[in-house]
């Protein structure tokens, strides 16, 4: 651990103690131990949050915001807990501002439906990188069908590097909407929001920040970036699948209408009409994922136990090593050279072989990889490819596991004889 | 050699010297696809004349697997009666999903695709090609470049 670590109360950053919180690293497959370098899909779950899961169900269960009863109370303080933490985890000084769902892909499209029906029409601008997941370029399609706003996107080029010199051109007095990943989830990209924050509202328009991959990975602060929305997908970021959720300024989210109907968002119902409840039940239709969020407020402690700049620092030290040592095996590794500019997903291509193939070898040998086009296929005609093979790297990844990365990747080119 | 090393042997040699990979741009039927999972895609050209498969041709990039089943598959059903080359693709199918288990003589090379079975993500890859020779032949890729599963 080369980093500086700016947490006083962080321990030391311990990766073989913080295996041991992961049980799932203990599993062997055909033998050999597995190497899950796919953290950019999902993360794996430390036992306490598994744990975290196992408690709710097992002494607090019941529905939130309903029941007159002790257990129905606990419940409820239990998952506006989680709502607290996650919060505060991004910076929010109000956790009435965190909406809680199943994640980024129900976050915007609860954005595109609830903020751009409402507030976009013809002739309006919704701007868009072509670094984004298809979870923040399709919503925004069904958007602008339905309203007669269009898309604009900030190009990138042949190796993935987003063009931000011409924001001028295209981020302009019709924009309504600047909608941008935090960090590509195929090249790790770190996006400069701040400044992009404030071309957007230079133009009076918002900007709402895709967080799937950056908030698991650095430290976010939605104050000091400025930015109007945030998602949260908790599964990425240790918490349970279906975690997750919105962050949206106070007067932004009030002035929105509701995504989804049916209980809990409503403050009354009349034969043909009815009126809202608050921010956040406003966004909140239904029994939430109780337990979930549960779960990701025990994700939340976890990370923060570690440090979030520890993380970021950790990331940037395997994510290096791992750039430098499958450029040095031959692959070719796209998007940003240098880690203070990107994350820990690494995407890379290797001599003539299909990434399809490459991934099925890599997992005879017990590393698991993601080969596809990364719901990104925007960028990957940028990149002129029709798939990558991608490694991504989380709290528990280790340079050992690179290595053994490395040497799978061998073992495949003797397969193909390439 | 095992028999692993020689299915093996046969899908490279496939993907490495595919069998009928041209473009066909006047081609009577042609039909295109994508895989969803991977972005692999594929384009297949046939002319039918009297029933019989007269010609037939693939376009497209993708996997080891996609594409020496594409290449096996051109070989396998040139010739043959249209209605021989779509009940081929249905036996194919079956293979891949574990319910049939053809024999050499009946199936030449394709067997050597026997054994994506273990992989039920790539089985998806061998079916492709054979997905879109049977919309060709249906008549129902006349759209050649629309793309069904878009997503």
């Amino acid at each position: 651990m080369s980093g500086q670590r700016t947490e006083e109360t962080a321990p030391p950053f311990d990766v073989s103690r913080i295996r041991e919180d992961f049980p799932v690293l203990k599993r062997e497959f055909a033998g050999k131990p597995l190497v899950y370098l796919d953290n950019a899909a999902t993360s794996q779950k430390p036992q306490q949050v598994i744990d975290a899961l196992s408690d709710f169900y097992t002494a607090h269960n019941a529905n939130v915001h309903r029941g007159v009863y002790a257990l129905a109370e606990e419940a409820t303080t239990m998952f506006e807990a989680a709502r607290a933490k996650v919060a505060r985890f991004i910076g929010a000084p109000d956790p009435a501002t965190i909406i809680l769902n199943r994640g980024t892909t129900e976050s915007v499209n609860l954005l595109a439906h609830s903020y751009g029906r409402k507030f976009l029409k013809e002739g309006d601008e919704i701007v868009l990188t072509e670094l984004e997941h298809h979870s923040n370029i399709v919503p925004w399609q069904f958007c602008a069908q339905a309203t007669g706003a269009t898309l604009k996107y900030i190009p990138a080029d042949e190796n993935g590097i987003l063009d931000l010199s011409r924001l001028d051109g295209i981020i302009t007095d019709r924009t309504k909407i600047v909608a941008v990943t935090g960090m590509s989830n195929v090249l790790g990209t770190l996006l400069p929001l701040r400044e992009l924050a404030d071309a957007a509202h230079a133009v009076g328009a918002v900007i709402a920040v895709d967080g799937a991959q950056l908030v698991p990975h650095t430290r976010v602060d939605v104050t000091e970036l400025d930015v109007d929305f945030l998602t949260i997908s908790g599964h990425k970021m240790c918490g349970p699948t279906a975690s997750g959720g919105l962050y949206g300024r106070r007067e932004l989210l009030e002035a929105m209408d509701p995504f989804l109907g049916g209980g809990e968002m409503i403050s009354e119902v009349f034969h043909d009409h009815a009126t809202w409840n608050e921010i956040p039940r406003k966004f909140e239709a239904g029994t939430p994922n109780i337990a979930q969020e549960v779960g990701l407020g025990a994700a939340v402690d976890y990370l923060e136990g570690l440090g979030i700049d520890a993380i970021r620092e950790h990331e940037k030290e395997i994510t290096a090593y791992a750039m430098s040592r499958l450029q040095d095996a031959g692959a070719r590794v796209f998007g940003e050279d240098d880690v203070e500019q990107r994350g820990g997903a690494v995407s890379f291509s290797y001599k003539e072989m299909h990434p399809h193939d490459l991934a099925t070898i890599l997992d005879e040998q017990g590393v698991c990889v993601r080969a596809g086009h990364h719901c990104a296929q925007l960028l990957m005609r940028r990149l002129g490819v029709p798939a990558t093979t991608r490694a991504s790297f989380y709290v528990y990844n280790t340079k050992e596991e690179v290595d053994a990365l490395v040497e799978a990747l061998a073992k495949a080119e003797g397969f193909f004889g390439f | 050699m095992s028999l692993e090393e020689l299915y093996k042997e046969v899908i490279l040699d496939h993907y490495k010297n595919p069998r009928n990979k041209r473009d066909v741009p006047d081609a009577p039927l042609s039909c295109h696809r994508n895989n969803p999972l991977c972005g692999d895609e594929i384009t297949v050209y046939a002319d039918i004349s009297d029933g019989v498969v007269a010609d037939v041709a693939f376009q497209g990039q993708g996997c080891s697997i996609s594409m020496s089943s594409a290449s096996m598959m051109t070989e396998a059903v040139m010739g043959k009666p249209a209605e021989g080359a779509l009940a081929m693709a249905a036996e194919f199918r079956s293979m891949m999903a574990g319910e049939a288990d053809p024999s050499e003589d009946e199936f030449g090379e394709l067997v050597a695709l026997k054994g994506v079975v273990k992989y039920p993500i790539r089985v998806k890859c061998a079916v492709l090609a054979w997905d879109v020779l049977q919309e060709a032949l249906q008549g129902a890729g006349e759209a050649a470049g629309a793309q069904p599963h878009a997503l």
